[in-house]
Protein backbone atom coordinates (compact mmCIF):
# COMPACT_ATOMS: atom_id res chain seq x y z
CA UNK A 1 0.00 0.00 0.00
CA UNK A 2 1.58 3.31 -1.16
CA UNK A 3 -0.77 6.02 0.92
CA UNK A 4 -4.17 5.22 2.98
CA UNK A 5 -6.52 7.66 3.51
CA UNK A 6 -6.68 9.54 6.72
CA UNK A 7 -8.93 7.92 8.56
CA UNK A 8 -10.36 11.52 10.43
CA UNK A 9 -11.65 12.38 6.75
CA UNK A 10 -13.13 8.97 5.90
CA UNK A 11 -15.28 9.44 8.95
CA UNK A 12 -16.40 12.87 8.55
CA UNK A 13 -17.35 11.28 4.76
CA UNK A 14 -19.00 8.65 6.31
CA UNK A 15 -20.87 10.73 8.66
CA UNK A 16 -22.21 13.35 5.50
CA UNK A 17 -23.44 9.86 3.81
CA UNK A 18 -25.58 8.47 6.88
CA UNK A 19 -26.56 11.82 8.04
CA UNK A 20 -30.00 12.02 5.57
CA UNK A 21 -30.61 8.72 6.01
CA UNK A 22 -30.78 8.55 9.74
CA UNK A 23 -33.37 10.19 12.09
CA UNK A 24 -32.67 11.06 16.30
CA UNK A 25 -34.48 7.89 16.82
CA UNK A 26 -31.60 5.90 14.56
CA UNK A 27 -29.67 3.57 17.26
CA UNK A 28 -26.10 3.08 16.70
CA UNK A 29 -23.96 -0.08 18.03
CA UNK A 30 -20.38 -0.54 17.77
CA UNK A 31 -18.97 -3.86 17.30
CA UNK A 32 -15.66 -4.15 19.68
CA UNK A 33 -13.29 -2.32 19.25
CA UNK A 34 -12.84 0.05 16.21
CA UNK A 35 -16.71 0.53 15.59
CA UNK A 36 -17.32 1.50 18.86
CA UNK A 37 -14.96 4.01 18.35
CA UNK A 38 -16.17 5.09 15.02
CA UNK A 39 -19.98 4.61 16.95
CA UNK A 40 -18.88 7.52 19.60
CA UNK A 41 -17.72 9.50 17.11
CA UNK A 42 -20.77 9.04 14.71
CA UNK A 43 -23.27 9.53 17.93
CA UNK A 44 -22.08 12.79 18.71
CA UNK A 45 -21.47 14.08 15.06
CA UNK A 46 -25.29 12.68 13.83
CA UNK A 47 -26.77 14.04 17.35
CA UNK A 48 -28.80 10.96 18.15
CA UNK A 49 -30.32 10.80 21.05
CA UNK A 50 -30.55 6.94 21.42
CA UNK A 51 -27.82 5.71 23.93
CA UNK A 52 -25.41 3.92 22.09
CA UNK A 53 -25.02 0.25 21.59
CA UNK A 54 -21.63 -1.71 21.76
CA UNK A 55 -21.59 -5.28 20.77
CA UNK A 56 -18.33 -8.08 20.97
CA UNK A 57 -19.67 -10.56 18.76
CA UNK A 58 -17.15 -13.05 20.77
CA UNK A 59 -19.98 -15.77 21.86
CA UNK A 60 -21.33 -15.79 17.86
CA UNK A 61 -18.27 -15.94 16.34
CA UNK A 62 -18.56 -19.01 13.40
CA UNK A 63 -14.53 -19.95 14.17
CA UNK A 64 -14.93 -20.64 17.79
CA UNK A 65 -14.87 -24.47 16.69
CA UNK A 66 -11.16 -24.20 15.08
CA UNK A 67 -9.97 -20.82 16.96
CA UNK A 68 -11.81 -21.43 20.58
CA UNK A 69 -12.63 -18.29 22.59
CA UNK A 70 -10.80 -14.93 22.32
CA UNK A 71 -8.60 -13.97 24.22
CA UNK A 72 -10.13 -10.20 25.05
CA UNK A 73 -13.92 -10.55 25.29
CA UNK A 74 -16.14 -7.24 26.70
CA UNK A 75 -19.46 -7.22 27.64
CA UNK A 76 -21.82 -6.31 25.01
CA UNK A 77 -24.05 -3.50 26.16
CA UNK A 78 -27.57 -2.50 24.45
CA UNK A 79 -28.82 0.08 26.12
CA UNK A 80 -32.58 0.40 24.38
CA UNK A 81 -34.91 -1.43 23.33
CA UNK A 82 -34.42 -3.64 19.99
CA UNK A 83 -37.78 -4.45 19.30
CA UNK A 84 -38.88 -2.26 16.27
CA UNK A 85 -35.46 -0.41 16.37
CA UNK A 86 -33.81 1.15 13.25
CA UNK A 87 -30.25 -0.15 14.21
CA UNK A 88 -27.28 0.89 12.23
CA UNK A 89 -24.16 -1.50 13.07
CA UNK A 90 -20.82 0.22 12.66
CA UNK A 91 -17.71 -1.45 11.87
CA UNK A 92 -14.46 -0.28 10.95
CA UNK A 93 -13.41 -2.58 8.15
CA UNK A 94 -15.73 -4.50 6.26
CA UNK A 95 -14.02 -7.77 5.00
CA UNK A 96 -15.66 -10.88 4.82
CA UNK A 97 -19.17 -10.63 6.34
CA UNK A 98 -18.54 -12.65 9.08
CA UNK A 99 -18.58 -10.70 11.72
CA UNK A 100 -21.78 -8.35 10.78
CA UNK A 101 -23.32 -12.57 10.37
CA UNK A 102 -22.54 -13.27 14.24
CA UNK A 103 -23.51 -9.32 15.14
CA UNK A 104 -26.72 -9.22 13.67
CA UNK A 105 -27.48 -12.97 15.33
CA UNK A 106 -26.59 -11.17 18.61
CA UNK A 107 -28.87 -8.23 18.00
CA UNK A 108 -32.13 -10.56 17.65
CA UNK A 109 -30.74 -12.05 20.59
CA UNK A 110 -32.08 -9.18 22.12
CA UNK A 111 -35.41 -8.74 20.34
CA UNK A 112 -36.68 -8.03 16.67
CA UNK A 113 -35.53 -4.93 15.23
CA UNK A 114 -37.58 -2.89 12.42
CA UNK A 115 -34.28 -2.42 10.36
CA UNK A 116 -30.41 -3.55 10.77
CA UNK A 117 -28.13 -0.79 8.21
CA UNK A 118 -24.77 -1.06 7.98
CA UNK A 119 -22.31 1.83 8.11
CA UNK A 120 -18.00 0.59 7.37
CA UNK A 121 -15.03 3.03 7.46
CA UNK A 122 -13.51 0.71 5.24
CA UNK A 123 -15.06 -1.50 2.72
CA UNK A 124 -12.17 -4.57 1.28
CA UNK A 125 -13.46 -6.55 -0.80
CA UNK A 126 -13.49 -10.34 -0.09
CA UNK A 127 -16.86 -11.14 1.42
CA UNK A 128 -18.20 -14.77 1.87
CA UNK A 129 -21.35 -13.90 2.76
CA UNK A 130 -24.19 -11.93 1.18
CA UNK A 131 -23.76 -8.93 3.32
CA UNK A 132 -23.48 -5.45 1.87
CA UNK A 133 -22.64 -2.09 3.51
CA UNK A 134 -25.48 1.05 2.83
CA UNK A 135 -22.86 3.45 4.19
CA UNK A 136 -19.39 3.63 3.34
CA UNK A 137 -16.10 5.77 4.55
CA UNK A 138 -13.98 4.12 1.53
CA UNK A 139 -13.27 1.07 -0.39
CA UNK A 140 -9.79 -0.41 -0.57
CA UNK A 141 -8.05 -2.41 -1.94
CA UNK A 142 -5.73 -4.93 0.48
CA UNK A 143 -3.84 -7.73 -0.25
CA UNK A 144 -5.32 -11.32 0.98
CA UNK A 145 -2.26 -11.71 2.82
CA UNK A 146 -2.52 -7.98 4.80
CA UNK A 147 -4.96 -6.79 7.01
CA UNK A 148 -6.27 -3.09 7.78
CA UNK A 149 -6.77 -1.62 10.85
CA UNK A 150 -7.99 1.54 12.81
CA UNK A 151 -6.01 2.98 15.06
CA UNK A 152 -6.34 5.95 18.18
CA UNK A 153 -4.17 7.63 19.97
CA UNK A 154 -3.92 9.10 23.33
CA UNK A 155 -5.49 12.78 21.76
CA UNK A 156 -8.77 10.09 20.39
CA UNK A 157 -7.23 10.79 16.81
CA UNK A 158 -8.13 7.56 14.11
CA UNK A 159 -5.41 6.72 11.40
CA UNK A 160 -5.24 3.47 9.64
CA UNK A 161 -2.54 1.05 9.29
CA UNK A 162 -1.32 -2.27 6.82
CA UNK A 163 0.22 -4.79 8.08
CA UNK A 164 0.86 -8.69 7.35
CA UNK A 165 -1.88 -11.07 8.67
CA UNK A 166 -0.65 -12.21 11.89
CA UNK A 167 1.67 -9.69 13.26
CA UNK A 168 0.64 -7.76 16.31
CA UNK B 1 5.25 -24.84 41.11
CA UNK B 2 6.49 -25.12 37.86
CA UNK B 3 6.63 -28.45 35.76
CA UNK B 4 3.60 -30.72 34.80
CA UNK B 5 0.28 -29.30 35.11
CA UNK B 6 -2.27 -31.76 34.30
CA UNK B 7 -4.92 -29.11 33.88
CA UNK B 8 -2.96 -27.42 31.03
CA UNK B 9 -1.98 -28.34 27.57
CA UNK B 10 1.57 -28.48 25.65
CA UNK B 11 1.03 -24.77 24.89
CA UNK B 12 -0.20 -23.90 28.43
CA UNK B 13 -4.23 -23.45 27.33
CA UNK B 14 -6.30 -24.45 29.75
CA UNK B 15 -7.69 -28.09 28.98
CA UNK B 16 -9.44 -29.78 31.99
CA UNK B 17 -10.12 -27.41 35.44
CA UNK B 18 -9.14 -29.66 38.25
CA UNK B 19 -7.60 -27.24 40.77
CA UNK B 20 -6.80 -23.53 41.05
CA UNK B 21 -3.52 -24.61 42.71
CA UNK B 22 -0.72 -23.62 40.38
CA UNK B 23 -3.05 -21.97 37.60
CA UNK B 24 -1.31 -19.33 36.04
CA UNK B 25 -2.61 -15.59 36.53
CA UNK B 26 -3.56 -14.67 33.40
CA UNK B 27 -5.83 -17.98 33.07
CA UNK B 28 -7.89 -16.84 36.49
CA UNK B 29 -7.86 -13.40 35.34
CA UNK B 30 -9.26 -14.44 31.49
CA UNK B 31 -11.82 -16.60 33.42
CA UNK B 32 -13.02 -13.71 35.47
CA UNK B 33 -12.87 -10.75 32.55
CA UNK B 34 -14.59 -13.81 30.09
CA UNK B 35 -17.40 -14.08 33.03
CA UNK B 36 -18.01 -10.34 33.19
CA UNK B 37 -18.67 -10.59 29.58
CA UNK B 38 -21.31 -13.61 30.56
CA UNK B 39 -23.48 -11.65 33.12
CA UNK B 40 -24.98 -9.37 30.79
CA UNK B 41 -26.02 -12.67 28.84
CA UNK B 42 -28.22 -13.36 31.67
CA UNK B 43 -29.82 -10.29 31.73
CA UNK B 44 -31.38 -10.30 28.40
CA UNK B 45 -34.81 -11.70 26.83
CA UNK B 46 -33.15 -14.35 25.03
CA UNK B 47 -30.59 -15.75 27.57
CA UNK B 48 -28.70 -17.77 25.32
CA UNK B 49 -25.28 -17.79 23.06
CA UNK B 50 -24.75 -20.38 20.26
CA UNK B 51 -21.22 -21.31 21.36
CA UNK B 52 -21.32 -24.37 22.46
CA UNK B 53 -24.23 -25.85 19.93
CA UNK B 54 -23.49 -29.51 19.37
CA UNK B 55 -21.48 -30.43 22.50
CA UNK B 56 -22.58 -32.68 25.13
CA UNK B 57 -21.87 -31.98 28.48
CA UNK B 58 -22.33 -34.81 31.21
CA UNK B 59 -23.42 -33.34 34.58
CA UNK B 60 -21.45 -36.33 36.86
CA UNK B 61 -22.44 -36.26 40.38
CA UNK B 62 -21.48 -39.18 42.34
CA UNK B 63 -21.93 -36.69 45.41
CA UNK B 64 -25.27 -34.98 45.97
CA UNK B 65 -25.58 -31.35 45.05
CA UNK B 66 -28.52 -29.52 44.32
CA UNK B 67 -26.80 -26.04 43.66
CA UNK B 68 -23.93 -26.81 42.57
CA UNK B 69 -25.47 -29.37 39.69
CA UNK B 70 -28.58 -27.01 38.82
CA UNK B 71 -25.75 -23.72 38.14
CA UNK B 72 -23.45 -26.04 35.82
CA UNK B 73 -26.70 -26.91 34.18
CA UNK B 74 -28.17 -23.63 33.54
CA UNK B 75 -24.27 -22.74 32.91
CA UNK B 76 -24.32 -25.25 30.12
CA UNK B 77 -28.10 -24.41 28.60
CA UNK B 78 -27.29 -21.21 28.08
CA UNK B 79 -24.04 -21.79 26.18
CA UNK B 80 -26.72 -24.38 24.04
CA UNK B 81 -24.97 -27.23 25.06
CA UNK B 82 -26.85 -30.52 25.32
CA UNK B 83 -26.64 -31.82 29.29
CA UNK B 84 -27.09 -34.55 30.55
CA UNK B 85 -27.26 -34.91 34.47
CA UNK B 86 -26.34 -38.41 36.25
CA UNK B 87 -26.74 -38.73 39.78
CA UNK B 88 -24.43 -41.88 39.42
CA UNK B 89 -24.54 -42.86 43.42
CA UNK B 90 -28.31 -44.11 42.95
CA UNK B 91 -26.72 -46.35 39.31
CA UNK B 92 -24.24 -48.06 37.64
CA UNK B 93 -21.69 -47.57 40.98
CA UNK B 94 -24.22 -49.00 43.37
CA UNK B 95 -23.81 -52.26 41.00
CA UNK B 96 -20.31 -52.51 41.02
CA UNK B 97 -19.20 -50.55 38.02
CA UNK B 98 -15.58 -48.75 38.66
CA UNK B 99 -15.50 -45.01 38.22
CA UNK B 100 -13.01 -45.54 34.81
CA UNK B 101 -16.18 -47.54 33.41
CA UNK B 102 -18.68 -45.25 33.89
CA UNK B 103 -16.27 -42.56 32.32
CA UNK B 104 -15.41 -44.77 29.05
CA UNK B 105 -19.19 -45.66 28.52
CA UNK B 106 -20.09 -42.11 28.80
CA UNK B 107 -16.99 -41.20 26.40
CA UNK B 108 -18.12 -43.84 23.87
CA UNK B 109 -21.99 -41.62 24.05
CA UNK B 110 -19.49 -38.96 22.51
CA UNK B 111 -19.19 -37.03 25.63
CA UNK B 112 -17.28 -33.65 24.85
CA UNK B 113 -17.20 -32.44 28.71
CA UNK B 114 -17.42 -33.89 32.58
CA UNK B 115 -18.60 -32.08 35.17
CA UNK B 116 -17.75 -34.41 38.07
CA UNK B 117 -18.17 -34.48 41.74
CA UNK B 118 -17.12 -37.09 43.66
CA UNK B 119 -16.37 -37.47 47.63
CA UNK B 120 -12.90 -38.98 47.19
CA UNK B 121 -10.57 -36.73 46.66
CA UNK B 122 -8.53 -36.82 43.25
CA UNK B 123 -11.22 -38.46 41.38
CA UNK B 124 -11.17 -35.64 39.10
CA UNK B 125 -7.75 -36.03 37.79
CA UNK B 126 -8.31 -39.80 37.34
CA UNK B 127 -10.76 -38.79 35.41
CA UNK B 128 -8.79 -36.12 33.42
CA UNK B 129 -5.92 -38.56 32.96
CA UNK B 130 -7.99 -41.36 31.27
CA UNK B 131 -10.28 -39.15 28.72
CA UNK B 132 -10.26 -38.52 24.89
CA UNK B 133 -7.69 -35.78 24.35
CA UNK B 134 -10.48 -33.64 23.17
CA UNK B 135 -12.75 -34.10 26.36
CA UNK B 136 -12.80 -32.10 28.55
CA UNK B 137 -13.18 -32.67 32.79
CA UNK B 138 -14.30 -29.50 35.78
CA UNK B 139 -14.06 -30.65 38.98
CA UNK B 140 -17.25 -29.81 40.34
CA UNK B 141 -15.83 -30.68 44.12
CA UNK B 142 -13.55 -33.68 44.58
CA UNK B 143 -13.70 -34.90 48.84
CA UNK B 144 -11.89 -31.99 51.09
CA UNK B 145 -9.68 -30.94 47.94
CA UNK B 146 -10.65 -28.49 45.70
CA UNK B 147 -13.42 -26.84 44.26
CA UNK B 148 -12.34 -24.50 41.73
CA UNK B 149 -15.22 -23.20 40.37
CA UNK B 150 -16.68 -22.36 43.86
CA UNK B 151 -13.36 -20.30 44.46
CA UNK B 152 -13.57 -18.35 41.21
CA UNK B 153 -16.95 -17.49 41.57
CA UNK B 154 -15.87 -15.93 44.75
CA UNK B 155 -12.80 -14.06 43.21
CA UNK B 156 -15.48 -12.76 40.31
CA UNK B 157 -17.84 -11.84 43.25
CA UNK B 158 -14.89 -9.75 45.17
CA UNK B 159 -13.50 -8.12 42.10
CA UNK B 160 -17.35 -7.03 41.68
CA UNK B 161 -17.59 -5.47 44.97
CA UNK B 162 -14.10 -4.55 45.41
CA UNK B 163 -12.64 -3.98 42.35
CA UNK B 164 -9.04 -4.64 43.43
CA UNK B 165 -7.23 -7.39 45.16
CA UNK B 166 -4.25 -6.49 46.38
CA UNK B 167 -5.27 -3.83 48.62
CA UNK B 168 -7.52 -6.55 50.47
CA UNK B 169 -7.81 -8.26 53.81
CA UNK B 170 -9.90 -11.56 53.64
CA UNK B 171 -10.95 -13.81 56.29
CA UNK B 172 -12.35 -17.30 56.00
CA UNK B 173 -14.25 -18.47 59.16
CA UNK B 174 -15.55 -21.65 60.32
CA UNK B 175 -14.44 -25.17 59.22
CA UNK B 176 -11.37 -24.81 57.14
CA UNK B 177 -10.12 -28.96 57.74
CA UNK B 178 -13.24 -30.33 55.94
CA UNK B 179 -13.55 -26.99 53.25
CA UNK B 180 -12.53 -28.19 49.71
CA UNK B 181 -14.13 -24.58 49.13
CA UNK B 182 -11.63 -23.15 51.92
CA UNK B 183 -8.38 -24.24 49.42
CA UNK B 184 -9.67 -23.71 46.43
CA UNK B 185 -10.13 -19.83 47.77
CA UNK B 186 -6.84 -19.59 49.53
CA UNK B 187 -4.93 -20.53 46.20
CA UNK B 188 -7.40 -18.00 44.02
CA UNK B 189 -6.70 -15.35 46.69
CA UNK B 190 -2.61 -15.77 47.08
CA UNK B 191 -2.62 -16.01 42.97
CA UNK B 192 -4.59 -12.51 42.18
CA UNK B 193 -2.43 -10.80 45.46
CA UNK B 194 -4.53 -10.37 47.51
CA UNK B 195 -1.83 -9.44 50.65
CA UNK B 196 -3.92 -10.83 53.89
CA UNK B 197 -5.35 -13.75 53.93
CA UNK B 198 -6.75 -15.15 57.45
CA UNK B 199 -8.32 -17.97 58.39
CA UNK B 200 -10.61 -18.06 61.37
CA UNK B 201 -11.62 -21.17 63.68
CA UNK B 202 -11.45 -23.48 66.30
CA UNK B 203 -7.75 -25.95 66.42
CA UNK B 204 -9.52 -28.74 65.53
CA UNK B 205 -11.41 -27.61 62.57
CA UNK B 206 -8.12 -25.72 61.10
CA UNK B 207 -5.28 -28.05 59.43
CA UNK B 208 -2.62 -28.62 61.60
CA UNK B 209 -0.62 -27.05 58.37
CA UNK B 210 -2.56 -24.59 57.02
CA UNK B 211 -0.10 -21.64 57.76
CA UNK B 212 1.71 -23.05 55.36
CA UNK B 213 -0.60 -22.07 52.47
CA UNK B 214 0.20 -18.46 53.29
CA UNK B 215 -2.87 -17.42 55.67
CA UNK B 216 -2.38 -15.63 59.02
CA UNK B 217 -4.73 -17.79 61.37
CA UNK B 218 -6.84 -16.60 64.21
CA UNK B 219 -8.80 -18.71 66.88
CA UNK B 220 -10.42 -15.57 68.13
CA UNK B 221 -13.63 -13.90 65.96
CA UNK B 222 -13.19 -10.46 67.30
CA UNK B 223 -9.44 -10.37 66.46
CA UNK B 224 -9.41 -12.29 62.89
CA UNK B 225 -12.40 -9.72 61.86
CA UNK B 226 -10.84 -6.59 62.98
CA UNK B 227 -10.43 -4.52 59.61
CA UNK B 228 -11.14 -7.04 57.13
CA UNK B 229 -12.50 -5.99 53.97
CA UNK B 230 -14.09 -9.31 53.00
CA UNK B 231 -16.20 -12.17 55.47
CA UNK B 232 -16.05 -15.44 53.52
CA UNK B 233 -18.62 -17.56 55.96
CA UNK B 234 -17.48 -21.35 55.46
CA UNK B 235 -20.50 -24.06 56.33
CA UNK B 236 -20.29 -26.49 58.93
CA UNK B 237 -20.03 -30.00 57.51
CA UNK B 238 -22.00 -31.93 59.60
CA UNK B 239 -21.83 -34.59 57.65
CA UNK B 240 -18.36 -35.12 57.68
CA UNK B 241 -18.09 -34.75 61.35
CA UNK B 242 -17.61 -37.65 63.45
CA UNK B 243 -18.56 -35.69 66.64
CA UNK B 244 -15.32 -35.35 68.06
CA UNK B 245 -14.44 -32.45 66.60
CA UNK B 246 -16.46 -29.99 68.20
CA UNK B 247 -18.73 -29.72 71.22
CA UNK B 248 -21.82 -28.73 70.16
CA UNK B 249 -23.28 -26.80 67.25
CA UNK B 250 -24.45 -23.86 69.44
CA UNK B 251 -20.92 -23.71 71.69
CA UNK B 252 -19.97 -23.32 67.93
CA UNK B 253 -22.41 -20.84 67.07
CA UNK B 254 -21.32 -18.64 70.52
CA UNK B 255 -18.16 -18.63 69.50
CA UNK B 256 -17.98 -18.67 65.73
CA UNK B 257 -21.46 -17.93 64.54
CA UNK B 258 -20.87 -14.31 62.28
CA UNK B 259 -23.96 -11.91 64.23
CA UNK B 260 -24.25 -8.03 63.69
CA UNK B 261 -21.95 -7.70 67.20
CA UNK B 262 -18.78 -9.46 65.31
CA UNK B 263 -19.06 -8.45 62.19
CA UNK B 264 -18.91 -4.93 63.70
CA UNK B 265 -15.28 -5.73 64.07
CA UNK B 266 -14.62 -5.70 59.94
CA UNK B 267 -14.86 -2.38 58.07
CA UNK B 268 -18.22 -1.05 58.19
CA UNK B 269 -18.36 -1.91 54.33
CA UNK B 270 -17.01 -5.58 54.20
CA UNK B 271 -19.25 -7.82 52.20
CA UNK B 272 -20.48 -10.96 53.82
CA UNK B 273 -20.13 -14.38 51.68
CA UNK B 274 -20.87 -17.59 52.28
CA UNK B 275 -21.04 -20.68 49.72
CA UNK B 276 -24.13 -22.05 50.72
CA UNK B 277 -25.95 -24.29 51.53
CA UNK B 278 -26.27 -21.92 55.17
CA UNK B 279 -27.04 -23.42 58.35
CA UNK B 280 -28.92 -20.25 60.03
CA UNK B 281 -28.04 -19.92 63.54
CA UNK B 282 -24.75 -22.15 63.42
CA UNK B 283 -21.99 -20.49 61.26
CA UNK B 284 -24.13 -17.20 60.21
CA UNK B 285 -27.36 -15.28 61.99
CA UNK B 286 -30.43 -14.80 59.75
CA UNK B 287 -29.98 -11.11 60.27
CA UNK B 288 -26.47 -11.10 58.94
CA UNK B 289 -27.02 -13.42 56.18
CA UNK B 290 -30.11 -11.15 54.75
CA UNK B 291 -28.23 -7.53 55.70
CA UNK B 292 -27.04 -5.09 53.88
CA UNK B 293 -23.77 -6.28 53.78
CA UNK B 294 -24.52 -10.03 52.49
CA UNK B 295 -23.67 -10.69 48.80
CA UNK B 296 -24.59 -14.43 49.25
CA UNK B 297 -28.02 -14.51 46.59
CA UNK B 298 -25.43 -12.73 44.41
CA UNK B 299 -22.67 -15.64 44.56
CA UNK B 300 -25.00 -17.59 42.94
CA UNK B 301 -25.82 -15.58 39.81
CA UNK B 302 -22.37 -14.92 39.24
CA UNK B 303 -21.70 -19.03 39.47
CA UNK B 304 -23.51 -19.58 36.35
CA UNK B 305 -21.50 -16.33 34.70
CA UNK B 306 -18.45 -18.13 35.59
CA UNK B 307 -19.33 -21.42 34.64
CA UNK B 308 -19.80 -20.60 31.50
CA UNK B 309 -16.79 -18.59 31.24
CA UNK B 310 -15.11 -22.06 32.06
CA UNK B 311 -16.86 -24.03 30.32
CA UNK B 312 -16.37 -22.19 26.65
CA UNK B 313 -12.87 -21.49 27.40
CA UNK B 314 -12.47 -25.26 27.67
CA UNK B 315 -14.57 -26.59 25.69
CA UNK B 316 -12.77 -23.70 22.40
CA UNK B 317 -9.01 -25.43 23.42
CA UNK B 318 -10.00 -28.12 21.15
Amino acid sequence: MSSLPDAEDLLARLADRMRASVTPDTALVGIHTGGVWLAHRLHKALALSQPLGTIDVSFYRDDYGSRGLHQKVRPSNIPFEVVDADIVLVDDVLYTGRTIRAAMNELFDYGRPKSIRLAALIDRGGRQLPISAQFVGAEIAVARDEQIELRKNEKDQLSLAVSPVGAA
Amino acid sequence: MTGYNPQLDANGKLQHLLTIEGLPREIVLHILDTAHSFLSVGEREIKKVPLLRGKAIFNLFFEASTRTRTTFEIAAKRLSADVINLNVGTSSQSKGETLLDTVANLSAMHADMFVVRHSQSGAAHLIARHVAPYIHVINAGDGRHAHPTQGLLDMFTIRHYKKEFTTLRVAIVGDVLHSRVARSQIHALTTLGVPEVRVIGPRTLLPSNVAELGVHVYHDMAAGLRDVDVVIMLRLQNERMNGALLPSAQEFFKYYGLTPEKLGNAKPDAIVMHPGPMNRGIEIESSVADGRQSVILPQVTFGIAVRMAVMSILAGNA
